[in-house]
């Protein structure tokens, strides 16, 4: 026989790069988000390495003598209602914004995937046990239901991550169960059983990666709207804690100032909005990319 | 009953439907055994349960609603029907494997074809390396006649044919005993049909591969079979080798299969198609399936299913004529 000549294998990620870069909106976001992760880590390592004497002394310090002074040369974005430089809050507070909700997201997205696979593929009881627990959760509006179980587990960081996960998860679940239905009668599907491929092949082989595109957009989506949610918790003083800084909180006390100064309520929409938008149109070019079928 | 020269020997086999409106009988006592390296053909009309009988041998009917009711099924010396899941799982595809009707649809779409015939390679040999595994798929690849360097392109990429040949190539992938073409060329166009017809066939040849070929098209299995079946309502009727069916066709339904067929030679002025429909497969009639439609028919058909007659070494059928005409001589 023939030796055959193999030709160089473009990875997977190889592959959805060189189409994901093709379209230049979806990249323009991208290059926001991995900024604004950039600005997020940086703030980390300064933290770390000047034992927080900046944090201290330019983000929480107040001074209320200056306080909701308009943009000017010094404080490029203004001061808030407390004298603080509106600028230096906005890029520390990246990292509650963005991280928190990327963390809460790719929770809620592994385990609601998980289970709405399960359910899907599996069918009849165990799919009627999980979607049954997953329509009670929807059933307790989100905001509800992350309140709850930040007040029953106590305010921390992690408990926001966890009550934000929670309150996400039946969404993810019904994506992934509902496409997972759509796929699990295909054909492939039965020839893949029939060439002896086990059910745990099956699922994470064939039926997830055909039910990616709308998880991908869905978990874009969602970090969106857990932005939102840990801005609300935030709101409610069962997130993050003033005075350290946060868009959401930063954007919800100041609604009181709104009239005295506009920018101290415009420039953290601005900042929440930005980085939506930016998350919105990367998942759309990262889902375009990921499927073959829609190629070239 | 087991002849030790057949790899496959299934005997009566019976598959029903469990459905709300009534069992669907879709299988009625089976019995049908493969040597090694042939090629049978199992032609029968849509319903006649023929679907059925290849995803019964692979243990792949859907359950619910599909029920095993009696039965085995011998491969190699062990009863498919009494294994275990993970021992059914590893005889699929390695040792049986199954090609599908429709090329468009029984490849992944998300995974490159070489990953896919890696895919099969792997799950059958877990120690094998990457690299060994890719040369092997390759060079699958290579045998049903595309070009190693498509390895890392899309199903959507790919003709209809090529497609076919790519499952060909999964199919044949570990070097199985047995393969179940389940109307491989039906979805393909007549010019492509005669092509990967001929590939299967010259490559079971060179892999000793016994083929099971399920077709409702007769011209196909004059060409490729050695023997044939002839499936009427989820029993087969007639069974024989190439001259036994076409030469001397006993019963009624086969003739009228037979003579359903245009020819090129005869000059008819019309063709005598079979009238009547199958008979509903809840409401099977308790003698002979064919009686409703056959010109033949006498009260003793009606009664009882006629057992087998062997009419030859080779050739068996189920019908109350030939039973008769054995017994007179």
């Amino acid at each position: 026989m023939k030796q055959p000549v193999v030709k160089k294998q473009r990875t997977l990620a190889a592959e959805t790069w060189r189409r994901f870069k093709k379209n230049k909106l979806a990249l323009t976001g991208m290059i926001v988000i991995l900024t604004l992760v950039v600005i997020a880590l940086s703030t980390m390592v300064i933290d770390f390495v000047t034992d927080k004497a900046i944090y201290n002394d330019y983000v929480i310090k107040q001074n209320l003598r200056m306080r909701l002074q308009g943009p000017s040369r010094e404080h490029i974005f203004g001061l808030d209602e407390f004298g603080r430089d509106i600028f230096m809050r906005m890029i520390w507070a990246v990292r509650y914004s963005l991280f928190m909700g990327t963390i809460a997201i790719a929770l809620s997205t592994i385990l609601g995937g998980l289970l709405g696979a399960v359910a899907g593929y599996y069918g009849k009881i165990s799919d009627n046990i999980i979607m049954r627990f997953m329509d009670v959760l929807l059933a307790i509006p989100s905001m509800l239901l992350a309140t709850a179980i930040v007040a029953a587990l106590g305010t921390s960081l992690t408990n926001v991550l966890i009550a934000i996960a929670i309150s996400y998860v039946p969404t993810y679940a019904r994506t992934v169960r509902a496409s997972v239905l759509t796929i699990k009668d295909q054909e492939f599907i039965e020839a893949a059983r029939a060439m002896g491929a086990s059910d745990v092949r099956i699922i994470f082989k064939y039926i997830l990666p055909n039910s990616m595109a709308p998880l991908i957009v869905q978990a874009t989506l969602g970090v969106a709207g857990a932005i939102l949610s840990i801005a609300g918790l935030s709101f409610l003083g069962l997130g993050i804690q003033p005075p350290t800084p946060e868009w959401g909180s930063m954007l919800s006390s100041a609604r009181a100032y709104i009239r005295e100064g506009w920018h101290i309520t415009v420039i953290p929409g601005l900042g929440i909005m930005i980085t939506i938008l930016s998350l919105n149109v990367m998942g759309d070019g990262l889902r375009d990319a990921l499927d073959p079928r829609l190629k070239n | 009953m087991q002849n030790p020269d057949d790899i496959l020997s299934i005997e009566d086999l019976t598959i029903h439907y469990e459905t709300d409106e009534g069992s669907v009988h879709a299988l009625n006592e089976v019995s049908l055994a493969m040597k090694r390296g042939e090629t049978l053909g199992l032609v029968g009309e849509t319903g006649a349960g023929k679907t059925t009988l290849a995803r019964g041998i692979l243990r792949l009917v859907p359950s619910p609603p599909g029920v095993i009711k009696q039965g085995s099924v011998f491969f190699e010396g062990q009863d498919l029907l009494s294994l275990s899941e993970s021992k059914m799982r590893s005889i699929r595809g390695s040792r049986i494997s199954m090609i599908f009707q429709d090329p468009m649809t029984s490849l992944n779409p998300v995974m490159t074809v070489g990953e896919q015939i890696q895919e099969v390679v792997e799950a059958h040999n877990r120690d094998l390396r990457q690299d060994e595994i890719i040369r092997q798929a390759n060079a699958m690849l290579e045998m049903v006649g595309i070009p190693a360097e498509r390895s890392h392109e899309y199903p959507h990429q790919f003709s209809g044919g090529m497609k076919q040949r790519v499952i060909i190539a999964i199919a044949l992938a570990c070097n199985p005993v047995l393969l179940i073409a389940d109307e491989p060329t039906t979805a393909l166009d007549v010019t492509i049909q005669a092509q990967v017809l001929d590939m299967i066939t010259a490559l079971k040849k060179r892999l000793n591969t016994a083929m099971l070929l399920i077709t409702h098209d007769l011209g196909v299995v004059a060409q490729n079979c050695d023997r044939v079946a002839i499936m009427y309502a989820g029993q087969i009727i007639e069974l024989g080798n190439l001259d036994d069916i076409f030469k001397r066709p006993t019963h009624p339904y086969t003739r009228g299969l037979l003579g359903s067929i245009p020819s090129l030679t005869k000059d008819v002025k019309r063709l005598s198609p079979i009238k009547g429909l199958m008979p509903d497969p809840t409401d099977l009639p308790p003698g002979c399936k064919f009686a409703p439609r056959c010109r033949f028919v006498t009260e003793a058909c009606e009664r009882a299913m006629p057992e087998p007659t062997h009419l030859s070494e080779t050739h068996q059928v189920r019908c109350i004529l030939a039973e008769a005409e054995v017994r007179n001589g």
